[in-house]
């Protein structure tokens, strides 16, 4: 295969990062009720920083949670089972409140799918919306980002890998050709 | 993992998966919503040969927390009292799609011969099997152990579970026996020579007759029900002697880990193999146990129910795409 | 209608030199060195040159089913499953449906089998009544029927009673009967599905232990000792079975033993696939089992192998394994997996095969004045033709029987019988049955 080519470094990373913050900020207009919850795996260290920059403007916390939604995934009879990951909802709740989903790349948009009916067996909140780290087409659901890092043209044999420093010990986002071997070997993950 | 018959179908990291699951499961009990949809529209039959009231209410409650439809069979009120057979009733199953069949039945094998026999292609659970395995209550047991003595997660590496009573017949102390040493514990058996199975020396655990020696410092107890039928077989003399010498009493369970917790796989003959005073006592995870199972099922069914999407959508396009385009299930 | 002579030209007796076999009016009317004979114009020459020549093989233990289980087997099925496993004659087992306990049924099965004209049927007599194990069936009336009973056995079931055994094999001496016995302490093996040991543990099979069978055949040889009757110890199992019987026969006890050929070959470890088709009584055991009846009958002590052949109908073994009946077919599988686990193994010679296969089961049944013969001018022409090149594979339902039970689907087999002639009529020929 071609090596495949970086899209953002740790410095892209964290920049696109603070903008995404300025921009919930921005659009939330204060930040009373505001929850961000991470969709887990890579969301959830994405959501964290997000909640801190956001926390460093606004000076004071915001509740973070994780959301883990393979138990609302539509591919199990595809798919099989994989490992449940951890959800964990801020003791606030998401009752009424503005609950801004992050995860690291929308694609098909079934995932965002999958957290919403998630959500909603958790509690009802005033407004959910959506940021991601990369937007990479490619949509099967009419399903819209409300917060892009970025917009990455892709051919859907493409794989769009995002390195993440908590879980995989460095920030990177790489945009290779079709390499599953490679890239699972990798981390473990198929990126 | 197509099914569940045995727990040496479960390797260290299969069994840990599995666990982690349920852990992660039991937190919908803090929840309005108990209920999720992943196998919604998915058809699962609880085959009761054997009556079990706790292990099919267990069954059925995981089943249907997960979303999936429940065809129940049980021993009373249906074909299977009249004497239909096993190999029938697998046939009926399958024409009403069912796709994950929950077994129990009075015939070691019994789930083996299903899944085996070419009568039907579901996924089969074992929820008994004769004297052979319970795998499930196994399971729930690790986790138990685990919740109670490892804060939830990591292993049972070091962790000393004393089994006690009527190993001979029970498939419970089978299952356990491979389970926890897969997961890394160490199981010591204790029962009277009678209830010993042969070739005990073989087994992956140790064996002892003195259950004083055994209590001491252990980590975990599990007392087994023993039957008062095994008496009038001449395996024991007397309840009252089995009792002195293999019943839990609560002086006994003072010999434990000062942490040591008490396991009971249900139903308890208190004052037989256990006093009232332990099976209610503070060492008692026995209600936990109940609620475990619930967890732990459900972790298995999901479990199986993949492993069936893994053998029914080779070639699947759709796959293709999920796997080489989907980091992290990305989407 | 007179029959054609046949001439087996340069077929080799026991494996020993090709020669010439004539046979005429169902006996051997000359035998030559190969190429010598020539017979008459009308004679018969079947192309069998190389084949093996043995006198036709004689079972002590075949379970017919007929009457009362029709559906898994008839004496005519029976017979020609016989026949194309290169047997002339079977000891047809008491515990049909009606048991055979009197000379009425005896005699109905002896001529039934009488008019199959493919195998002799010889009827063991039970030895109590309705193998209830309570009290003695007519064994006398049984002995002089026309059936001429002189095997006694409650097969299946153990006559457990020491009383009651002691009685048998006293009674039975007055007629020269033999009292087979089926070994089996029935309260050490209440319940019990397969060998007891660390498998049967750990598949919470119940176990049917060894010393269950040991026990009951230490206390017949001392009876039999004590009464001074013969005893036959049916399908033994065990190492320990098999050193009773040595000690045994080195006190002077008049006692036989026979061996199945699946206790030649089989072991326990089947069990672990549940599949009842492997469910079997007494039990597969163990390899070390294996080794020493094996043992056992090359070097004599076991005096001969039979079939326990055992049909059941499908249901019987689709099935979960405790809910499984009991048994194996074997007629048509036994001479080439004692060929495989004897001779090929170098255990034995094809000679000794003929000796425990034909010339002592004959002796034991007293049916020696027609079978298990030696291949000699004037005696009956009962034999059979083997090929011992020509391998197959075991298909169910290519056997004879009407049951399907064999424990070998799929399993190459490393002899083929070729022909079977009774009293000098052909009832297989190339394999075919006539």
């Amino acid at each position: 295969m071609t090596s495949p080519a970086r899209v953002f470094d740790a410095d892209d990373m964290s920049r696109v990062l603070s903008r995404i913050a300025h921009e919930i900020i921005e659009r939330s207009r204060g930040v009373d009720d505001l929850v961000i919850l991470g969709i887990q795996s890579r969301g959830v260290p994405l959501a964290q920083r997000i909640a801190s920059r956001i926390e460093d403007i606004a000076g004071h916390s915001i509740p973070l949670g994780a959301l883990d939604v393979t138990m609302y995934r539509d591919d199990v009879s595809i798919r099989g089972a994989r490992p449940v990951g951890v959800t964990q909802v801020p003791d606030v709740g998401i009752d009424d409140q503005l609950v801004v989903l992050v995860d690291d790349v929308l694609f098909s948009g079934r995932t965002v799918r999958a957290a919403l009916d998630a959500l909603n067996d958790i509690g009802r909140p005033r407004s959910v919306q959506l940021a991601v780290l990369i937007d990479r087409g490619h949509r099967e659901l009419p399903i819209r980002a409300d917060y892009v890092g970025k917009n990455l043209p892709t051919a859907s044999a493409e794989s769009v890998m995002v390195r993440v420093s908590e879980i995989d010990g460095h920030d990177e986002v790489l945009l290779g050709r079709d390499d599953r071997a490679a890239s699972v070997a990798s981390d473990g993950y198929q990126a | 993992m197509r099914h569940l018959l045995s727990a040496a179908d479960l390797d260290r990291d299969r069994a840990d998966s599995i666990l982690n699951t349920a852990a992660q499961l039991a937190t919908l009990q803090n929840r309005s919503v108990k209920k999720l949809p992943t196998l919604r529209g998915r058809t699962i039959a609880n085959l009761f040969f054997e009556d079990s009231t706790r292990t099919r209410l267990s069954f059925e409650a995981a089943a249907k927390r997960l979303s999936a439809d429940v065809i129940t069979f049980t021993a009373k009120g249906s074909s299977v009292s009249k004497g239909e057979s096993l190999k029938d009733t697998a046939l009926t199953l399958e024409a009403m799609g069912a796709e994950v069949v929950v077994v129990r039945h009075g015939a070691s094998g019994a789930a083996h011969r299903l899944a085996h026999s070419g009568w039907t292609q579901a996924g089969v659970i074992n929820a008994g099997d004769g004297t052979h395995e319970h795998p499930t209550q196994a399971l729930l047991d690790a986790y138990t152990i685990r919740d109670r003595l490892c804060a939830g997660a990591g292993n049972l590496d070091g962790l000393r579970v004393v089994i006690v009573g009527d190993v001979l017949h029970s498939r419970v102390a089978r299952s356990n026996v491979i389970l926890l040493g897969t997961l890394g514990a160490e199981v010591t058996l204790v029962a009277p020579p009678t209830l010993m199975p042969k070739g005990v020396e073989s087994w992956p655990c140790q064996y002892t007759y003195d259950l004083d020696e055994a209590l001491t410092g252990a980590d975990a107890v599990m007392m087994l029900r023993v039957q008062a039928e095994r008496m009038n077989a001449a395996y024991f003399p007397s309840a009252h002697e089995y009792s002195r010498s293999f019943g839990l009493t609560a002086a006994r369970a003072q010999r434990l880990a000062d942490h040591g917790i008490v396991l009971h796989p249900g139903p308890m003959n208190r004052g037989m193999e256990i006093s009232a005073d332990v099976a209610d006592g503070p060492r008692s995870v026995v209600v936990d146990q109940v609620t475990n199972g619930v967890s732990v099922r459900m972790a298995v069914l999901y479990e199986v129910f993949g492993a069936r999407a893994q053998v029914g959508a080779i070639g699947n396009a759709e796959v293709d795409n999920f796997i080489g385009g989907e980091p992290d299930a990305q989407g | 209608m007179p029959k054609a002579d046949v001439l087996l030209s340069g077929v080799r007796p026991l494996n020993e030199q090709a020669c010439d076999v004539w046979i005429s009016d169902g006996r051997i009317r000359q035998v030559g060195a190969a190429g010598s004979l020539v017979g008459d114009p009308h004679t018969v020459r079947p192309n069998v040159a190389g084949q093996i020549l043995l006198p036709g093989l004689v079972d002590l233990h075949t379970h017919l089913r007929e009457p009362g289980r029709e559906d898994a087997e008839t004496i005519a099925t029976g017979c020609a499953a016989a026949a194309l496993g290169g047997f002339t004659a079977v000891h047809a087992m008491a515990n049909t449906a009606p048991v055979a306990d009197t000379a009425g049924v005896v005699e109905q099965v002896w001529r039934i089998g009488q008019a199959t004209g493919r195998c002799d049927v010889y009827p063991v007599g039970a030895v109590t009544v309705g193998l209830a194990g309570e009290r003695l069936a007519e064994l006398e009336s049984m002995a002089s029927s026309a059936a001429r009973v002189r095997v006694f056995s409650d097969d299946g079931i153990c006559v457990s009673d020491a009383v009651l055994m002691r009685r048998a094999l006293e009674y039975v001496k007055a007629f020269g009967g033999v009292i087979a016995q089926h070994a089996q302490e029935p309260r050490l093996t209440e319940g019990a599905q397969m060998n007891e040991g660390a498998l049967s543990a750990q598949l919470g099979l119940t176990g049917w232990p060894a010393v269950a069978e040991e026990a009951i055949i230490a206390r017949d040889v001392l009876l039999a000792e004590h009464v001074g009757s013969r005893l036959h110890v049916c399908h033994l199992s065990t190492r320990g079975s098999v050193e009773i019987i040595r000690w045994a026969k080195q006190r002077g006890i008049h006692v036989t033993a026979e061996v199945t050929p699946h206790h030649l070959l089989l072991t326990e470890d089947l069990a672990a696939t549940y599949d009842p088709i492997y469910k079997v009584n007494p039990p597969l055991r163990t390899v070390d089992d294996v080794t020493a009846v094996r043992e056992g009958l090359a070097d004599g002590t076991i005096d001969i192998v039979a079939t326990d052949h055992a049909p059941h109908p499908h249901e019987a073994k689709d099935c979960e394994w405790s809910a499984g009946a009991f048994g194996m077919l074997g007629l048509q599988t036994a001479l080439p997996i004692v060929v495989e686990t004897m001779v090929a193994s170098g255990l034995m010679s094809w000679a000794q095969l003929a000796h425990q296969m034909s010339v002592q089961p004959a002796r034991i049944g007293q049916v020696d004045h027609m079978h298990g013969r030696p291949l000699q001018v004037g005696e009956p022409a009962n034999l059979v033709l083997i090929d011992p090149q020509k391998r197959w594979t075991v298909q169910p339902e290519a056997l004879a029987s009407l049951s399907r039970n064999t424990p070998y689907v799929g399993r190459e087999m490393p002899a083929s019988v070729r022909g079977t002639m009774l009293r000098g009529e052909w009832t297989v020929v190339d394999g075919e049955l006539q």
